[in-house]
């Protein structure tokens, strides 16, 4: 039996606004419990919601970037359910008619991922394949509170901080795509949200997080088999593992004749024993009604204070960026792939180039050498300014420095933000580029070689290596090993 | 002098005059208080010592002049009824869930009127959560009418009606959903209105159903209610359906003059179960009106019949939302450690909402269930938009309508009890104008056989407060039924 996995994605986007999305409480991760609240967002009776139009228009940016359909007339709902990280005991949400829907995002898959309905890219990556995820709609929300369960105490705490906190929630149409292909289009996502600016996405905060539902269906069915929604995903690597391992659940049972024993229900992921879980009853809210939000008028975006959201230029996306890098600059995918992932990284890049760096050398300095001291995911400045980068690659590059020197010179850089050629004076890790005083180096390593320049003379080319190895030694790593090179061969051929 | 009968026109004419201090006027109030609220009850909270503070906190500011312009309020003792949150005073909403509540923040309304320098002196019974049309479902002792003490005030501001009918207080202000000010205000013989939905924020009002809700002024004259209504009017950035317009000087529109206007009415609701005096007062006004000049043409509402269901259902659908909050989380007896949530929902439920509430959550809940929001919740959204049409449509040739407030005088406790149907028709002349957002003022047009007050509806166009004003006042100053006081059994 073949099998095809269908698998549809919920993604709720925490917005970068500074104020939450109906009251003016601040948005700041991190502070003091229930301190960022008020009547309005505690659901305190008598508050009324007013609506941060700074969410819809990153709401709108985020739509906008994944070529989504823009209801010019949008409508709030409140979603009912009793569960205490909920103040107000119902969902501000946007259930009927969201801000966008019908869009999509083109993700670049490996040709092993494809199915027939991907195409595959021109010769420039015969390996890789184009498949577009159909994204039904972005809407906006209103988070909810955060339950704390204190280690060995039989309580719970509730922290109101997070409740109010505008978000958009994205929803997939549900495709047959791996687990893998999942987790690669919430990558491409995450990475449009950030150029966009619309949000930090910052999964360990909670920021970005992911909801997926998995089915099997025999390959060739019309019938989409039980849809099974997993919750509980804290990053883009259980993600992948839950869906693959709820996926050999379905599969296992479905071969062993037992489909009944696939039940629409909601799982947990368990990260420590890698399985998904059935849900407690108790553990999912109990979802009452929807009905239309009276404290909020129509979201009419034709209002003169929003119509100027539709003509936002947005900037350029990570999959152009990357296909520039690789036309303008000749890198190779990989290396494009890798520079874009965060536009801080992408930016700084740039910034390196236009300081004069070569851009090959460029990526290769970012990639090899600074990936190893700074971690995209800690979210920090780069603390070596893109001119000094620059400075320190040209440098290498005119060979008033070696590769080696230059190596240590950026960790210096890196550590105490200095300029690389203050480093490299203080340091003494000059280039010796003077040929006098090259030559004298490699006569005195002849000098105490000669059983070496001995071999050499009868066939050894190991013995001329040795030979370049020693004179790198007395020359601590400085000397220009081009010129060293050349003086050593002129001056054995002449032995 | 008896101070605590002035209105506030007179006893700002006094205050400013300075021939009395707003210490002695807010005494005599709390004086008449003291010997009143015991028959009365129309007070959840008192604050005594604060009330004088305040007072004397204003009559300090005026001997120094330190106020420039005296706001007409300045030193008026008011009450708010107990729906609207204050700040340094618990806000019930006369339920038992909300008992101990004490916001931390206050409504724009008491803002507003904190800003004029009245004299807030209590927070005033209703029923529980605004949910009821006599007072009756409060968990504390039910306010009763000034003029009859076996009978109901009127609801859902029947503390709010009756406290000002009593003399307790020179105003006050309540909420009106479906006729919650303007009911009790006929009942018990005061001016009650409702402004046009917008006009004043109900930001820090407890919701009932907020598409309806409205603050409003409940006064012993047409004068009052158009100075209060200045105070508590405008634009308010937390309350997004408060309307972004300059409000006009109301008392302005305090003309003795009605010739010309256009105002409709239907004999329609002159059949039916009107009480016989309510339909003799109604026809006296009516003939008055023409006599001074207006123009009396029959209306045509074709939808109003259906007012009543699509209100019950729209309301209930909203009550039934509004209330979700009211969960027992944040609010309630402290019950210790909770083991399971369901238990502590299921707690507040069984034990501290009352049977009107927990009736309308029901009837709310299953209109908006999937399975009934086409049928019931869409179709009265539908019907309630044909209602406006047919006021816009009517208001096209009219200036205002008049009708009954209600079809009968006040009733007796308990009579209306295993009647609920009876009472809803009770709301038929008021729910329609929340509907349709429409400004409506109740004001005395008589009384019935047994001595009790009836009132007058007046129904203005939308943001028509000016006609409103006018005819009302015109009534007044033509008539004496707004100055005949309840005699009480145990007056000072
Ligand atoms: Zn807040």
């Amino acid at each position: 039996m073949i099998f095809e996995t269908i698998i549809g994605l919920e993604i709720h986007v925490e917005l970068k606004t500074s104020s939450k999305m109906f009251c003016a409480c601040s948005t700041q991760f991190g502070a003091r419990p229930n301190t960022n609240t008020c009547p309005v967002c505690m659901g305190m009776p008598g508050g009324l919601p007013t609506l941060n139009q700074e969410a819809v228009r990153l709401a709108l940016r985020a739509g906008r970037a994944l070529n989504c359909e823009i209801n010019r007339v949008s409508r709030f709902n409140r979603k009912n359910y009793f569960y205490p990280d909920l103040p107000k005991g119902y969902q501000i949400t946007q259930s009927e008619l969201p801000l966008c829907e019908n869009g999509y995002l083109d993700i670049e898959l490996d040709e092993s991922e494809k199915t027939e309905t991907e195409t595959t890219l021109g010769k420039d990556a015969p390996s890789r394949c184009i498949k577009r995820i159909r994204i039904a709609r972005i809407h906006l929300e209103e988070d909810a509170g955060k339950l704390i369960h204190p280690e060995n105490q039989p309580v719970t705490l509730v922290d109101y901080n997070r409740a109010g906190i505008p978000l958009i929630e994205i929803v997939t149409c549900p495709e047959a795509i791996s687990p893998k292909a999942a987790v690669e289009f919430l990558k491409e996502l995450k990475s449009i949200m950030e150029y966009t600016e619309v949000s930090d996405c910052r999964m360990e905060q909670g920021s970005l997080r992911c909801d997926v539902n998995v089915s099997i269906r025999k390959k060739g069915d019309e019938k989409l088999g039980t849809k099974v929604e997993i919750k509980n995903l804290n990053s883009f690597k259980e993600i992948q593992k839950a869906l693959e391992w709820e996926q050999l659940r379905q599969q296992k049972l479905l071969r062993t004749s037992l489909p009944e024993q696939i039940i629409p229900e909601t799982r947990r992921w368990d990260d420590i024993r890698g399985i998904t879980v059935p849900m407690r009853a108790k553990d999912g809210a109990r979802l009452g009604c929807i009905a239309p939000e009276p404290d909020l008028p129509l979201l009419d975006l034709n209002d003169s204070s929003m119509l100027h959201f539709l003509e936002e230029s947005l900037p350029e996306l990570g999959a152009q960026k990357r296909n520039r890098f690789v036309s303008r600059y000749g890198l190779s995918r990989y290396e494009a792939d890798i520079l874009t992932k965060s536009k801080q990284l992408a930016d700084y890049y740039e910034d390196v180039v236009n300081n004069g760096a070569h851009p090959k050398e460029a990526a290769n300095w970012i990639l090899v050498e600074l990936l190893r001291l700074w971690r995209m995911s800690e979210h920090r400045e780069i603390p070596v300014a893109g001119q000094s980068l620059a400075e320190l690659i040209m440098l290498v590059d005119e060979g008033e420095i070696s590769r080696n020197a230059g190596k240590t010179v950026l960790s210096e850089m890196y550590e105490t933000g200095k300029d690389p050629r203050d480093i490299i004076n203080q340091k003494g890790l000059a280039q010796i580029n003077s040929e006098n005083e090259i030559k004298k180096i490699v006569e005195a390593v002849l000098d105490q070689n000669k059983n070496a320049a001995a071999d050499y003379k009868k066939g050894s080319t190991k013995a001329a290596g040795y030979l370049m190895g020693q004179i790198m030694k007395a020359g601590e790593g400085r000397v220009n090993p081009n010129i060293a090179r050349e003086i050593l061969e002129d001056r054995l051929n002449k032995l | 002098m008896e101070l605590y009968k002035l209105t506030i026109h007179e006893a700002r004419e006094l205050l400013r005059k300075r021939e009395i201090s707003s210490r002695e006027l807010t005494k005599s109030v709390l004086e008449r208080i003291r010997a009143t609220e015991g028959e009365i009850r129309s007070f959840i909270s008192i604050d005594f010592n604060n009330a004088l503070k305040q007072a004397e906190r204003f009559d300090k500011m005026q001997k120094k002049s330190e106020l420039h312009e005296l706001p007409d309020l300045a030193g008026i003792p008011y009450g708010l009824k107990d729906n609207i949150c204050t700040r340094n005073m618990r806000t019930t909403c006369a339920s038992r869930i909300m008992e101990y509540f004490s916001p931390v923040y206050e409504g724009t309304v008491v803002k507003k009127l904190r800003d004029s320098h009245a004299v807030l002196i209590g927070k005033l019974n209703m029923d529980e959560f605004a949910i009821g049309s006599s007072g009756e479902t409060s968990i504390f002792p039910h306010t009763r009418n000034p003029w009859s003490a076996d009978r109901v005030p009127g609801g859902s501001s029947g503390g709010s009606a009756a406290s000002v009918a009593a003399d307790q207080l020179l105003f006050s202000l309540g909420s009106d959903t479906g006729g919650s000010i303007r009911q009790p205000s006929s009942f018990c013989g005061i001016v009650g209105m409702k402004p046009t939905f917008g006009a004043v924020s109900c930001f820090g009002l407890v919701p009932f159903a907020t598409s309806l809700d409205q603050i409003g002024p409940l006064c012993k004259d047409v004068t009052d209610c158009a100075i209060v209504m200045n105070a508590i009017t405008g634009f308010d950035a937390r309350d997004k359906a408060s309307a972004k317009i300059k409000h006009p000087d109301y008392t302005t529109f305090l003309i003795d003059d009605v010739s010309c206007m256009r105002i409709g009415f239907s004999q329609k609701w002159m059949a039916g179960n009107l009480n016989e005096d309510v339909r003799n007062a109604i026809e006296k006004a009516k003939a008055m009106f023409e006599d001074m000049g207006a123009v009396i043409e029959e209306v045509s509402l074709p939808h109003i019949e259906y007012a009543v269901p699509v209100y019950f259902l729209i309301s209930s659908a909203e009550a039934s939302y509004n209330l979700t909050g009211v969960d027992g989380i944040r609010m309630g007896y402290e019950k210790g450690a909770i083991p399971e949530l369901d238990e502590l929902a299921e707690y507040v439920g069984m034990h501290e909402l009352g049977s009107a509430v927990k009736k309308r959550i029901l009837l709310g809940n299953i209109a908006l269930c999937s399975e009934h929001y086409e049928t019931y919740y869409m179709k009265a959204l539908k019907v309630r938009t044909l209602i406006k049409q047919d006021f816009a449509q009517a208001f096209e040739k009219l200036d205002l309508i008049l009708s009954p407030t209600n079809p009968d005088t006040a009733f007796r406790f308990g009579e209306m009890q295993d009647n609920i149907v009876k009472m809803y028709e009770y709301d038929a002349f008021t729910v329609p104008v929340n509907l349709a957002g429409l400004p409506a003022m109740s004001i005395p047009c008589g009384f019935d056989s047994k001595g009790l007050p009836i009132g007058m509806q007046l129904i203005g166009k939308h943001f028509g407060e000016e006609a409103l004003f006018r005819a009302a006042y015109t009534f007044e100053q033509n008539t004496d039924h707004h100055l005949k006081s309840p005699l009480l059994r145990h007056p000072q």
